[in-house]
């Protein structure tokens, strides 16, 4: 009989979790159903490759290959964002073409276009998206904002629940004003006065809340339906999906979508104190976010998009003061679950690369993307797994001979040793498919050569 | 007293600097004397994010601070501050594109560096540049962009310059997350600044040579 999980050490956590993530569940939860034997094998010699990279105990067999895109298989399938969007069956048409196609040991599924119609339901105010705000050929983008006021920091710190549900979730979502009526839950204790707490689910605004909670679910359960039906089709002809969902650095939390780049900013010098706090206050949860899904999922992997702590957004000192300490205790949090943090550095990370080695080895993989590769390679290279750092503009407007190239010249700075893939370094969605081409068949060809 | 208020805004003690800041003019001190103080301050913030000694969050509570003096400030103006500018530039984030940091930054560097910048937001399409640049006569164009779809955005930008017969009056430069040299040659610009500072050296040798 297997250990209880409470008795596993992290390492054989992360083991059950790629053992898990290695016999994949149909949507209806039974074992799925491989197209052949053969495909059933190219699934599991993919996770084996990957999970060699990332634990850095032995070599993979040939250097992995990603890719990594946002919306180019929308765009390589002859469909827009908006169609994506707003038809499941096109977008998953388009993602199974992609993955097909280009073959990658790990591919990031269709989860990125996202429900079009459950947005517009919820008047989702965070996001432009197509025929939203951006024209309907074009990829969603964030709309900044201070959601959460300078002067809230305690109302966040005290109940984060309480605070998302009463304060920051009307503000993002046009539909849900109603919350704002709704009484503190942990009121409800006893016979008297509980009746109390629940007048406001009988008034107006907060019911025309709820219908459209309903309608939006109902819209989420029809998407992920069809997502689950497109990632089991993925998986059975052999592809696995890197990723089972995503958590985030509690700076990036404040300074994304609460108090926005420029809010942060300044709360740096303002209040300082305030901001550290609610950061803590997070870390809690946004590991509990991970090891969730990774559970449910049965998915080593968990995403971590980087955004503010970029070099140039923080000084040295910042970074080491306000991003990097609740960064760590969130990855430390997810590695002690057996979890495998996979953040992604888009843009230049350089100036980050030494104090962000401070982790266990074989613990994680990180997306890079135009930090210096040889110094990261020795810096951060040295304990976690790297993939990416082909260029977004090199595969827009370089030439297929560039590309391969450039990817032989990766593969000579970044492969012995193992810990690294090939890979796209930022989400992309423009990209002459010739060049993506290249890029994996320069994988293949160099990447299977330097083990040998 | 008037070093004061340069150097505590250069040094972003924003308590301090509001202090002098209500000092003065509790003396009836010309509020655009104080005006000029605070852009000197803004100045030395501007050379000390050129010499990475500060970073974007420097440079974004420095304009926070900035903010403050002018809202105090303001009241007792009587006349516009006119100070001479070294030369125009129009500058904006392309159609499709609503991303504003980088841009943000570019404009403040241009700012602070002297030039007079009209800053067209995000999301410009191309007819709005042309309309600005006929408008202003900038000889200097700044196109920003976050996204691969910019790199289009960009050509048709410079295109729209071109076939309005403006593009021997002006040099373009882009810049932004995924630009690169071979970016610029694929959208026609004249070039590529991979920072802000490179943004104010290339307006800075445009307008000197112009």
């Amino acid at each position: 009989m297997a250990k209880e999980w409470a008795e596993m050490s992290s390492e054989e956590k992360q083991e059950a979790l790629f053992a898990r993530w290695m016999a994949p569940k149909d949507p209806e939860g039974k074992d799925l159903k491989f197209q052949s034997p053969a495909t059933k094998k190219a699934f599991e010699d993919r996770i084996t490759r990957i999970k060699d990279a990332i634990q850095m105990k032995k070599l993979p067999d040939r250097v992995p290959y990603f890719v990594a895109p946002s919306f180019f298989p929308v765009y390589y399938a002859g469909i827009t964002p908006y169609d994506a969007m707003y038809d499941y069956e096109k977008c998953s048409m388009a993602f199974k073409k992609f993955v097909l196609d280009f073959a990658p040991d790990g591919n990031l599924g269709a989860y990125v276009p996202g429900p079009g119609k459950f947005f517009e339901t919820l008047d989702y105010k965070l996001y432009s998206w197509p025929g939203h705000g951006v024209a309907k050929e074009q990829s969603y983008q964030a709309n900044e904002g201070e959601y959460m006021k300078a002067d809230e920091y305690d109302a966040l710190i005290e109940d984060p629940s309480n605070y998302f549900t009463h304060s920051y979730l009307p503000r993002v979502f046009g539909k849900l004003d109603g919350f704002q009526m709704l009484p503190a839950l942990t009121g409800i204790l006893e016979m008297y006065g509980v009746a109390g707490n629940f007048i406001p689910f009988g008034l107006p605004p907060v019911q025309a809340t709820y219908n459209a909670l309903f309608e939006a679910g109902a819209e989420a359960l029809k998407w992920a339906g069809a997502m689950g039906g497109c990632h089991a089709e993925i998986n059975a002809a052999g592809f696995p999906i890197i990723a089972a969902g995503f958590t985030k650095a509690p700076f990036d939390v404040v300074g994304d979508t609460l108090r926005g780049t420029r809010g942060v900013m300044v709360d740096m010098y303002r209040q300082p104190d305030k901001l550290l706090e609610a950061m803590d206050r997070l870390v809690p949860i946004m590991i509990k976010m991970g090891v969730g899904t990774a559970m449910m999922a049965g998915h080593p992997i968990i995403f971590m998009p980087l955004h503010k702590g970029a070099d140039g957004f923080l000084s040295d000192e910042q970074f080491k003061k306000f991003y990097w300490p609740t960064f760590r205790k969130v990855m430390i949090g997810l590695i002690a679950e057996g979890v495998v943090p996979m953040p992604a550095a888009e843009g230049h990370w350089t100036t980050r690369m030494e104090v962000m080695s401070d982790l266990p080895k074989g613990k994680t993989l990180w997306m890079i993307d135009q930090s210096d590769i040889a110094k990261t390679k020795k810096t951060l290279g040295k304990v976690g797994c790297l993939f990416g750092n082909v260029p977004s503009d090199l595969l827009v407007v370089g030439t297929p001979q560039q590309v391969k190239d450039y990817v032989k010249k990766l593969i000579d700075t970044c492969a012995p040793g193992g810990g690294y893939i090939v890979s796209n370094g930022a989400f992309f969605d423009q990209a002459k498919a010739e060049n993506v081409h290249a890029m994996v068949d320069a994988a293949k060809e160099y990447g299977s050569k330097v083990y040998k | 007293m008037a070093g004061d208020l340069v150097n505590l805004l250069a040094d972003l003690k924003e308590q301090e600097a509001l202090k002098v800041v209500k000092d003065r003019l509790g003396k009836e001190e010309d509020a655009l004397k104080i005006l000029d103080d605070a852009r000197a301050g803004m100045e030395i913030v501007g050379k000390r994010f050129a010499s990475s000694q500060y970073f974007i969050p420097d440079l974004v509570y420095s304009g926070e601070i900035l903010k403050a003096v002018t809202e105090l400030v303001k009241p007792k103006l009587t006349k516009a501050a006119g100070t001479k500018k070294l030369g125009k530039v129009v500058f904006g984030t392309v159609a499709g594109d609503i991303h504003d940091i980088g841009k943000d930054i570019v404009v403040f560097m241009l700012d602070v560096n002297g030039f007079e910048v009209f800053d067209l937001g995000v999301d410009v399409p191309a007819q709005k540049f042309v309309d600005k640049i006929k408008e202003t006569g900038a000889p200097v164009v700044g196109l920003s962009g976050f996204l691969t779809l910019a790199f289009d955005s960009m050509k048709e930008t410079i295109a729209a310059i071109k076939s309005a017969g403006l593009r021997d009056k002006v040099k373009v430069m882009i810049g932004g997350g995924q630009m690169s040299e071979e970016v610029k040659k694929y959208t026609g610009a004249d070039a590529y600044g991979k920072d802000a500072m490179a943004g104010v050296s290339l307006a800075q040798k445009w307008i000197s040579a112009g």
